[in-house]
């Protein structure tokens, strides 16, 4: 276990490298540097936490989603995603009506709090959510509806 | 003072539960508190830092930077020069906005054609870098209150000329709007282009919403309309570069 | 090379909260140009965060992530005069780091 994870920080450093020098192709690049392709091509909330490997969502008062109630311009729409109980793994924000739900997803260790702020783009009003991976396998969520209006007056 | 709103919003809405806000607040508070989270952290700063380090930068065939340039208080001195243009210059002999004087400006000391500026389209090349400055000197100013010196002839001459383009050909706006609005919101970063558009670029839009011909970039026209709505907003408080939909 | 990143940190207490602007076009590739051709995905996948050299932040990014990304988060235990530094990687491999010291 030691040595793989030994060798796959090893190629991960030599892909790197050799990114830099263009020798990799674009699949390979975005595996070697441990980005989860699959988890943000996935439609739903539950093919996302399939490809994160890990339970189904439950809902818990525990978690928060920031959101406004109303974007006036779903092409930056400020998010955030927080929890208070100890033991987050992970924090995620998902769209659920964009066409790949998962936006962005946070580790969270000693250093730093489990919140986090963003801002994403929406392509039309959807809930937005606010999923907590907890190291002890549990998945909890919380969401928030977000209309989203390109009219209006003013400029 | 956009930090502490933006953080006081964000903390409520974490604190409270997301429903029952949503039933409480009208669409117009949602959209203010909207903007209100967009505030702080507005990419518009990106510009500044783009912009001040272009003001900086030797460059162009004189292979000389921006720091002797004089936009109305002294060469170099940027703290408050955006809230007194436009304004007559005595080396050029015009009333200039601040886009027409950095125009000027980067042609006499960089060496850099203002013909060649004014004719490329916004946002590319040398437009992209005046989208820089315009955020860089008017965040400069931040928080200042306008008061273009009308002291000079041709000061007062540009007013006239605004007044009647104004009350022509838009919609008619002779008093101030107040604080952060309308001229006093411009330069601004749109969220919906995710781009920074100074005063010359909103003018031209206007003009094309109105189906009228652009007038030029920097032209006399644009001008006379800055010194125009520029006076009129005597007292309001300049929050350039701001952020738009 | 990409354009600098804005870093604002800010001690309060036991932590400081960090505030980051990224100069990014986040292209997500499902929009067309006036010829109708797809705009290829152009976006951050990646985002890593220092304090004084140790690793405190790791996240991952998609293509819904605004154009010109903000991020904010706090790091524990930080304090005036500590250095952040923040780095993104896109799914092109280019890279940019910025550093700021914590007020």
């Amino acid at each position: 276990m030691h040595t793989r994870r030994h060798a796959l920080s090893t190629s991960a450093k030599l892909a790197l490298l050799l990114l830099g020098a263009g020798a990799l192709p674009a699949a390979a690049q975005a595996q070697a540097a441990g980005f989860n392709q699959a988890a943000f091509d996935a439609k739903s909330l539950a093919d996302v936490m399939k490809a994160l490997g890990s339970n189904a969502p439950a809902a818990s008062g525990d978690v928060t989603v920031s959101a406004p109630d109303i974007a006036e311009n779903g092409a930056v729409v400020p998010v955030g995603a927080s929890s208070t109980l100890p033991g987050v793994k992970r924090l995620l924000v998902l769209v659920e009506k964009n066409p790949s739900a998962l936006s962005a997803m946070f580790d969270v260790n000693e250093m730093v709090d489990a919140n986090f702020s963003t801002r994403v783009k929406m392509g039309q009003s959807s809930d937005v959510y606010a999923v907590a991976m907890m190291n002890d396998g549990r998945v909890l969520y919380a969401k928030k509806e977000v209309k989203v209006t390109l009219g209006g007056c003013g400029g | 003072m956009a930090r502490i709103l933006w953080t006081g919003v964000a903390a409520a809405i974490a604190a409270s539960g997301a429903v029952v806000w949503a039933q409480q607040k009208s669409s117009a508070e949602g959209i203010a508190e909207y903007r209100a989270m967009l505030a702080d952290g507005n990419p518009a700063e990106l510009f500044e830092a783009k912009g001040e380090a272009l003001w900086k930068t030797k460059r162009g065939p004189k292979n000389a930077s921006l720091e002797a340039c004089d936009l109305g208080k002294g060469p170099g001195v940027v703290k408050g020069a955006f809230v007194e243009l436009p304004r007559y210059f005595a080396d050029t002999g015009r009333v200039q906005d601040l886009e027409s004087r950095l125009l000027s400006c980067s042609e006499t000391l960089q060496g850099i054609s203002a013909a060649e500026t004014a004719a490329t389209p916004f946002g590319r090349g040398e437009q992209a870098n005046m989208d820089a400055l315009v955020a860089y000197i008017s965040a400069a100013s931040g928080g200042m209150k306008f008061n273009l010196p009308q002291g000079n002839a041709e000061e007062r001459k540009m007013f006239e000329l605004g007044k009647r383009i104004r009350l022509q050909d838009l919609p008619d706006l002779t008093k101030n709007p107040g604080n952060g609005i309308g001229f006093a919101a411009w330069p601004a970063y749109r969220v919906s282009s995710g781009e920074l558009w100074g005063m010359q670029r909103r003018l031209n839009d206007c003009y094309r919403q109105q189906r009228f011909p652009y007038p030029g970039y920097g032209s006399d026209v644009t001008i006379a309309l800055g010194v125009y709505m520029g006076v009129n907003a005597k007292g309001a408080e300049s929050v350039a570069p701001s952020i738009k939909r | 090379m990409a354009d600098p990143m804005r870093i604002r940190a800010q001690a309060a207490g036991d932590k400081a909260t960090v505030r980051v602007l990224m100069a990014h076009e986040m292209e997500t590739g499902q929009r067309k140009d006036a010829a109708g051709k797809l705009i290829p995905a152009w976006y951050i996948q990646q985002v890593h965060a220092k304090l004084n050299g140790k690793d405190v932040l790791s996240a991952q990014w998609g293509p819904a992530v605004a154009k010109n990304p903000f991020l904010q988060f706090m790091i524990k235990g930080a304090k005036a005069g500590d250095k952040v530094s923040v780095t993104w990687v896109d799914n092109r491999g280019d890279t940019r780091s910025d550093e700021a010291v914590v007020t």
